[in-house]
């Protein structure tokens, strides 16, 4: 197993910069997923870190290795194709033997070793099928034991889960995480749902328009979202972005919100009168109550899960706002509530969209 | 735009993996090039020699280029006179103009001071050239060889034969993948076989067929006999098949008679399909040899191919016109080719796998 | 993906616009003569009903079938069952398997000279070692040349353009460019003089001019079969490749472990289609070699031709009685190739 180590990272198509200053470290044996809208480079970091691409600029380690100008079958990566890449005419134990008869291991040792990933796998069974005669998930799994057998440095993945039904996918990736769990080797995962990243990463990356947002344990980026793009990516559904006015901040922070003044008392974040911020708030952190209070809102619509509810309320001035209450709630279309934010729970962010210090 | 794409294309490559050239890139480059020379170099050759007077062509070794020996005209003579580059007995060189020659000494002036003779053996002289077109090894023929009556032969039959298998077999095409009626699977059975029965094979019964309806030496046996295609019924109901049903269902709803909706709504939604097809059958019967070798024996009814053939048999030395003529048969193909050749290279791509 | 030839793009635009123009142009009466049949067309619909109208949609290309394709395949096999002199079938005798007989009474099959009829089987001789020869290395080098064009080539449009030139040429421009540089005193011997040889006359050595006429042959007709063989080269999706560069393959063995087999369905077809090309192989070398020296590049076909149509006496049956016999082998062949193509969609 081993680290990856990216610094200033940059890539260029042509005139079409996709990657810009990319720096990060990855730890052995640590489960980094790269997270991020379509388009915003996460693959094409994947594959630069791959050898699939170079870099125009930038420097890329592995194991304090310079590989930069490495080819890629020589950087002793392994990579889990979004579309698997199965060699069509060859069976399930040929295309994982594939990759060991370039490394000129014995047979007995190729042997061993695609039989214990089977087991892992368990593809025992399908081991002389060919790939056309196997499901979505199998062949999955045969791509992902194609990785394993060789003892890879860093397993890559870009977007394995894409092409799976959303039950299966649920499935596939317990399955990731205990694999993880069993060989703890160094992954580096790609997607564009930030439900697998939440759930599998050790650390996310948050990637837009070629530039890292954020780095940080799930629980970290969800808490402390250093800008609004990272807030409202991570977390289903979104954070509740809501323009407002300052005040003042001086101990109690006041706020324009959609016409009214509101209230915190908050520590001094430095923030001048009259600026423009964005309040940041998560559905399960507002209250309601029936009637008049903090911020006046009608009901427009209620989603009932059984397990939560979502409402959606309007409130003048402000786009919708999304609200999450456990169990079964008892509002309906068209109630006037009041609703309160947790203090504790707000997040500011600047016009630029960084997070402003909190308490 | 096209300065960007220059720049990238001059600069790294789209992966830009920066590594330095692998020995099979380079044999791959080297292997291309020399392909480019094998490929295009006769015909170039047949160009560059069908511009070379006859004698010219005699030489041996051949030069590269069509020269003609430069003429001077001298004062005092009537005629412009061939120029030499002679050496004279003292050892010098002098451009010098023959006057006539006999046996094995030619005498010769000096043009720019005609008084002055010389005498000089023909193995000391070397033609003065220059490069020249010996066009005439192009108009003589077209004056002497009913070459146009050739060309335009070739030309009615490639048009008039396309056009008819354009039609017929689109509308067979059209039968096939719009209709369901009993008999398809046999008709369509039947399309294929045909293509197992090519022109070689039946030779001998086509032209008793042709014999039968009074076309012999007509340019309608040539016309005929292939105008029904098993590959272009294939190619076009292959691609009517990808048009949407509806449209077919709404114009009948809008009361349209099928000849209506096959001409007027499948028909040009077919173009592609149809432009291949024409592409295909274009080339096909301009360079179309055997069946009309077989079918016509009147010289004025020769296609352009035919003819060609013939020259080399009666004109056995007279290489300079049957290159030229050569090269005037080749030049619809390279036009063809210069305009429309990614057309047909990715038509036979994806249909060749038939 | 940048290349030479779109540099041109400009010119060829209005080219084109030009073209597009002109066959709107010619469509116009085209399309008032089709309109002309619109009445005819609905009364008989309305004779018929729409749906049989499809068998009139079917009737001019098959009553063309039937006259030149399907009537003469059973006229063959009349003539190959008749014997006599004349054209037509009435006025010939009835002789049975005669012509078959005369065709096949041979020694020995492997010596044309012990036939009676020792013309057919010197080209059937001959054809087998062209088909032999030219398929070989006209699959080998479409293959080499797909493979080089299917590489991150700059310019790959252009040069799969000139690899196909030739196949456009007509086979006799083809054969008339090669017949004048091998003259006695054409090109190639002019390049052999220099470098110190003796001339070769090249169509007055048996074994040269078989060698000239697989050669010209595979210079014709090799674009088209790197075409079909490109196709299904570039088929192959790239992220294998990509899997193979993460497996550390080494070049030769993607070549071999996946380019290859992955090819091989393509391969068959082109082989097959090859083979029977080649079976049929006539206009280049009849023009190039008129079959000689003597009938040392004799190939069926031109058999086939010249007892018909060329010789003192025009043999019908016997000539007939050949296309039968290479109808046969052809109709083996193109079962062969339906069964290559339908495996290479499995």
């Amino acid at each position: 197993m081993a680290e990856l180590k990216l610094t200033g990272a940059r890539k260029s198509f042509g005139t079409i910069d996709v990657l810009h200053d990319i720096d990060l470290a990855v730890k052995d044996g640590e489960f980094v997923v790269f997270v991020g809208p379509s388009g915003c480079g996460k693959s094409t970091l994947l594959r630069v870190i791959a050898g699939l691409e170079n870099v125009t600029g930038g420097e890329v380690h592995i194991d304090g290795e310079r590989v930069t100008h490495l080819p890629a079958s020589e950087r002793g990566l392994a990579m889990v194709f979004q579309s698997y890449a199965l060699y069509p005419h060859m069976s399930v134990r040929k295309n994982m033997a594939f990759a060991l008869e370039n490394m000129g291991l014995k047979p007995a040792e190729i042997e061993t070793r695609v039989a214990r990933a089977a087991a892992v796998l368990r593809l025992t069974d399908y081991l002389d099928r060919k790939p056309k005669a196997l499901s979505g998930g199998q062949r999955q799994r045969v791509a992902i034991g194609r990785a394993i057998v060789r003892d890879p440095k860093i397993f890559l993945f870009d977007e394995p889960l894409s092409n799976l039904d959303a039950e299966l996918r649920v499935a596939t990736r317990k399955e990731l995480a205990a694999l993880h769990a069993e060989i703890g080797g160094t992954m580096i995962y790609v997607t564009h749902d930030q439900v697998e990243a939440m759930t599998l990463a050790d650390r996310i990356v948050v990637l837009n328009a070629g530039r890292i947002e954020q780095i940080g344990t799930p629980l970290e980026l969800y808490n402390r979202p250093s800008n609004a793009f990272v807030a409202g990516f991570i977390g289903s559904p979104r954070m509740n972005l809501l323009p407002a006015t300052v005040i003042a901040d001086d101990g109690t922070l006041r706020l324009t919100l959609g016409g009214r003044e509101v209230a915190w008392p908050r520590a001094a974040s430095g923030l001048a009168a009259g600026t423009s911020v964005t309040l940041g708030i998560r559905p399960e952190h507002i209250d309601l109550a029936p009637g008049t209070g903090m911020l006046a809102a009608t009901v427009d619509l209620v989603e009932h899960l059984g397990g939560e509810t979502f409402i959606y309320a309007s409130a003048p001035g402000l786009p919708q706002i999304t609200l999450r209450q456990d169990g079964q709630s008892q509002f309906t279309r068209g109630d006037a509530v009041a609703i309160r934010f947790a203090p504790d729970h707000l997040h500011i962010f600047d016009a630029t969209g960084a997070a402003l210090a909190r308490p | 735009m096209a300065a960007l794409r220059l720049a990238s294309l001059l600069g790294q490559r789209r992966n830009g993996h920066g590594r330095p050239l692998h020995w099979t890139d380079v044999a791959a480059y080297a292997y291309l090039a020399f392909g480019v020379v094998l490929m295009f170099g006769p015909v170039l050759w047949l160009v560059l020699s069908s511009f070379k007077t006859q004698s010219a062509l005699l030489e041996f070794p051949p030069s590269l280029l069509p020269f003609a020996q430069v003429e001077v005209t001298v004062s005092g003579q009537q005629q412009k006179l061939p120029l030499f580059r002679a050496t004279l007995p003292d050892g010098s060189v002098r451009e010098l103009a023959q006057v006539r020659r006999i046996g094995l000494v030619a005498q010769m002036i000096d043009p720019a001071d005609p008084s002055q003779q010389f005498r000089v053996a023909i193995d000391k002289r070397a033609p003065v050239r220059r490069v020249a077109l010996a066009t005439e090894n192009y108009s003589e023929p077209l004056q002497r060889f009913a070459f146009l009556r050739f060309l335009f032969n070739s030309v009615f039959v490639t048009v008039v034969a396309t056009l008819i298998t354009l039609l017929i077999n689109s509308m067979a095409a059209y039968a096939l993948a719009v209709y369901a009626f009993p008999g398809k699977q046999a008709a369509t059975l039947a399309v294929i076989g045909t293509l197992m029965i090519p022109m070689t094979i039946i030779l001998v019964p086509v032209y008793l067929v042709v014999t039968e309806l009074g076309l012999t030496n007509s340019l309608w046996a040539v016309i005929l006999p292939g105008a029904a295609t098993p590959t272009g019924v294939f190619l076009l109901r292959q691609y009517m098949l990808t048009l949407p049903k509806d449209l077919i269902e709404a114009a009948r709803m809008d009361r349209a008679s099928e000849w209506q909706i096959y001409w007027r709504i499948v028909m040009p939604l077919t173009l592609p399909a149809l432009a291949v097809l024409a592409i295909f059958s274009i080339m096909w019967r301009w360079n179309e040899f055997l069946w009309p070798l077989a079918v016509l024996t009147k010289t004025e009814v020769y296609t352009l191919q035919i003819a060609l053939n013939a020259f080399q048999g009666e004109l056995q030395t007279q290489w300079h016109y049957l290159l030229a003529m050569t090269v005037v048969t080749l030049i619809p193909v390279a036009l063809v080719f210069v305009f429309l050749q990614r057309f047909i290279t990715t038509g036979i791509g994806s249909t060749g796998m038939k | 993906m940048p290349d030479i030839a779109s540099a041109s793009r400009p010119a060829r635009g209005m080219a084109s616009g030009a073209l597009a123009t002109l066959g709107r142009v010619l469509v116009l009466p085209v399309d008032v003569t089709m309109r002309l049949f619109d009445p005819p067309m609905r009364w008989m619909q309305r004779i018929i009903g729409a749906r049989r109208m499809a068998y009139v949609f079917l009737l001019p290309n098959f009553i063309f079938f039937g006259l030149f394709v399907f009537l003469p395949i059973g006229i063959d096999i009349v003539f190959a069952l008749t014997g006599g002199t004349a054209l037509f079938p009435s006025q010939r005798p009835y002789v049975g398997g005669d012509q078959f007989a005369y065709l096949f009474d041979c020694g020995s099959y492997l010596d044309p000279a012990t036939c009676r009829e020792d013309r057919f089987w010197r080209g059937v001789a001959n054809t087998a070692r062209f088909i032999a020869f030219q398929v070989t290395a006209m699959v080998l080098f479409s293959l080499v040349t797909a493979l080089v064009l299917n590489m991150k080539i700059r310019g790959r449009g252009f040069f799969r353009a000139v690899y196909f030139f030739p196949v456009l040429l007509s086979p006799v421009v083809v054969a008339l460019i090669w017949k004048w540089i091998l003259q006695r005193d054409g090109l190639l011997n002019a390049a052999i003089t220099t470098l110190g040889g003796q001339k070769i006359l090249f169509f007055v050595d048996p074994g040269w001019a078989m060698f000239w006429a697989v050669f010209v042959s595979v210079w014709a007709h090799m674009g088209f079969y790197t075409l079909i063989l490109l196709a299904g080269l570039q088929a192959i999706p790239a992220d294998l490749y990509e899997a193979a560069e993460m497996d550390a393959t080494p070049r030769w063995r993607v070549l071999t472990r996946i380019t290859l087999p992955l090819l091989w369905p393509n391969m068959i077809v082109v082989i097959v289609l090859a083979l029977i090309k080649g079976a049929q192989t006539f206009d280049e070398v009849f023009v190039l070699t008129g079959g000689g020296p003597g009938t040392a590049t004799l190939m069926i076909v031109q058999y086939i031709y010249e007892t018909a149509f060329s010789g003192q006496v025009q043999n019908f049956g016997l000539a007939a009685a050949a296309s039968v016999v290479l109808g046969a082998v052809l109709f083996v062949l193109t079962l062969l190739q339906f069964a290559a193509a339908r495996r290479k969609e499995v």
